[in-house]
């Protein structure tokens, strides 16, 4: 038998990285084709499109909309971090890039969330 | 504040047929304590049954590897004082690697992956030849001198979750190993040391969690030495080179 | 890339020349994901802050269609942006099926590139529908 490790083993900011990176890319890999379908309704005409885009008005879209830019800019800047370790000259695990995730995905929340209340 | 004189409670991990369960013992606490030495005073005073591996003591042989309240550590160089939950200690055998018994756990797949990356210097020269000139200074060399301390102890493979995800998986340290001797430059077998180490049992599978540098007990990044490998690997797959036979 | 891999697999015994093609895939798959990776942060960049910027504006086909409608340049922009994702998303979804799932390597692959068609064509589609109408 083989025992396995728990999340005691996974208190460390690298392996955070990795589930929010993995989390929010599913998460978008989900959204995605469903984006494309909301989109294409415009080939059926303006009135098509815009019919979809005032069913988004309701406000459980809308936080899933924010959820999404939060969840998109957090996997952005994962994403630039897991580059840097894997192109750039190595400079540690780069945790000052796990910040930056962090504020990035602030960043785009408020951004957004202000745009939406404007 | 000198603990010595309060008891520890302790929760050993020890085999029972097929599976296993943690077992507990009372361990009086001493200043300086060590892990291993809690495990020592089980072995010998309450539980002589209780199979452990340690040889140098002093953090030189990689032997005490064990997960210490779910972190893979040397036991030898953790220090009761920094790691005790209150008064509370677990004490497993390194995770990923089939358990022989209680604390024990069996090395040869950790060893065999080594060899399979091609872990092995491959040289050309004889006695006869002159020496080789290696500039310590350079890129190479310093890539390969900051992988070359690891003694083969374990942490690293213990605490990388793609290693359980995939069995094949070579792993961090032998990943690691295969990097210092990417970056020999006597080494003559690099063809099909990066065919080695390519694809999804090398290092294409590493999703840098960085649990291996963050727990290397020599400070040795093996996300580092993949990272390189990853680039190697897809500079020869492009030039043709992977694996092909020296023309 | 593809021939040169396949003429050093090719000289090789069966089973290890089947371990070498695979590693080679494996290997060509991570470098594309990167690749696309590298296109997808300057894509999803600028797609932040158009979003920010449209939302502000106010959601309605006609604000969002009158800046998209003939538009060359939004076509070119999210028709790239289309296929970097057409690329990169099916390889990350295939990794988790493999090791979260237990997907066989090969299965993970075949829906994987499903995968990518049917995205590059939705999403080809949806530009179409908006640049064209």
């Amino acid at each position: 038998m083989r025992r396995a490790s728990d999340w005691r083993a996974h208190r460390h900011p690298s392996w955070w990285a990795f589930v929010a990176h993995r989390v929010s890319g599913l998460a978008l890999a989900i959204f995605l084709p469903l984006h494309f379908l909301a989109l294409s309704t415009a080939l059926r005409g303006d009135a098509a499109l815009d019919g979809f885009l005032r069913y988004t008005e309701r406000p459980l879209f809308k936080v899933a909309e924010w959820g999404l830019v939060v969840l998109l800019a957090v996997h952005l800047a994962g994403g630039v971090r897991i580059l840097m370790i894997e192109f750039a000259p190595w400079s540690g695990l780069r945790k000052d890039f796990i910040a930056l995730t962090c504020g990035a995905g602030i960043v785009a929340g408020l951004a957004f969330a202000l745009a939406l209340v404007h | 504040m000198d603990r010595s004189g309060d008891m520890l409670r302790v929760a050993i991990w020890r085999s029972r047929g097929d599976g296993g369960g943690f077992a507990h013992y009372d361990v009086p606490r001493e200043a300086s304590q060590t892990v291993l030495d809690v495990v020592t005073y089980v072995q010998r005073r309450l539980e002589p049954s209780l199979a452990y591996r340690f040889a140098c003591r002093v953090g030189m042989c990689g032997s005490c590897a064990m997960t210490v309240n779910g972190v893979a550590r040397w036991t030898c160089r953790t220090h009761v004082a920094r790691v005790a939950d209150g008064d509370r200690l677990e004490i497993a055998p390194l995770a990923n690697l089939p358990v022989v018994k209680d604390l024990v756990t069996d090395m040869r797949e950790f060893f065999d992956k080594w060899a399979r990356a091609r872990g092995r210097f491959g040289g050309a020269r004889t006695r006869r030849d002159d020496f080789a000139r290696v500039d310590p200074a350079s890129p190479a060399r310093r890539a390969a001198d900051a992988g070359i301390e690891c003694i083969g102890c374990g942490v690293c493979y213990a605490s990388c979750d793609v290693v359980r995800w995939r069995p094949d998986f070579l792993g961090p340290a032998a990943l690691n190993r295969a990097w210092t001797l990417v970056n020999d430059s006597r080494d003559t077998a690099q063809r099909e040391r990066l065919a080695a180490v390519a694809g999804d049992a090398g290092c294409h599978a590493c999703h840098t969690q960085g649990s291996c540098t963050e727990r290397c007990p020599k400070h040795i990044a093996p996300t580092a030495a993949i990272a390189g490998l990853k680039r190697a690997t897809a500079r020869a797959a492009v030039r043709g080179t992977l694996g092909a036979e020296p023309r | 890339m593809k021939r040169a891999a396949a003429a050093t697999a090719a000289g090789r015994s069966d089973a290890a020349g089947r371990v070498l093609a695979d590693a080679i895939r494996q290997g060509r798959r991570w470098y594309w994901q990167r690749m696309s990776a590298m296109v997808l942060a300057l894509c999803v960049l600028v797609h932040l802050v158009t979003i920010v910027y449209a939302v502000r504006a106010g959601l309605s086909a006609e604000a969002v269609l009158a800046r998209t409608r003939g538009s060359l340049a939004f076509g070119a922009f999210y028709g790239v942006f289309v296929l970097a994702c057409a690329v990169h998303v099916p390889i990350g979804l295939a990794r988790i099926a493999e090791e979260w799932l237990g997907m066989a390597p090969r299965v993970a692959d075949a829906a994987a590139s499903a995968l990518a068609w049917l995205l590059a064509a939705l999403g080809l589609v949806a530009v179409y529908g908006m640049v064209a109408g």
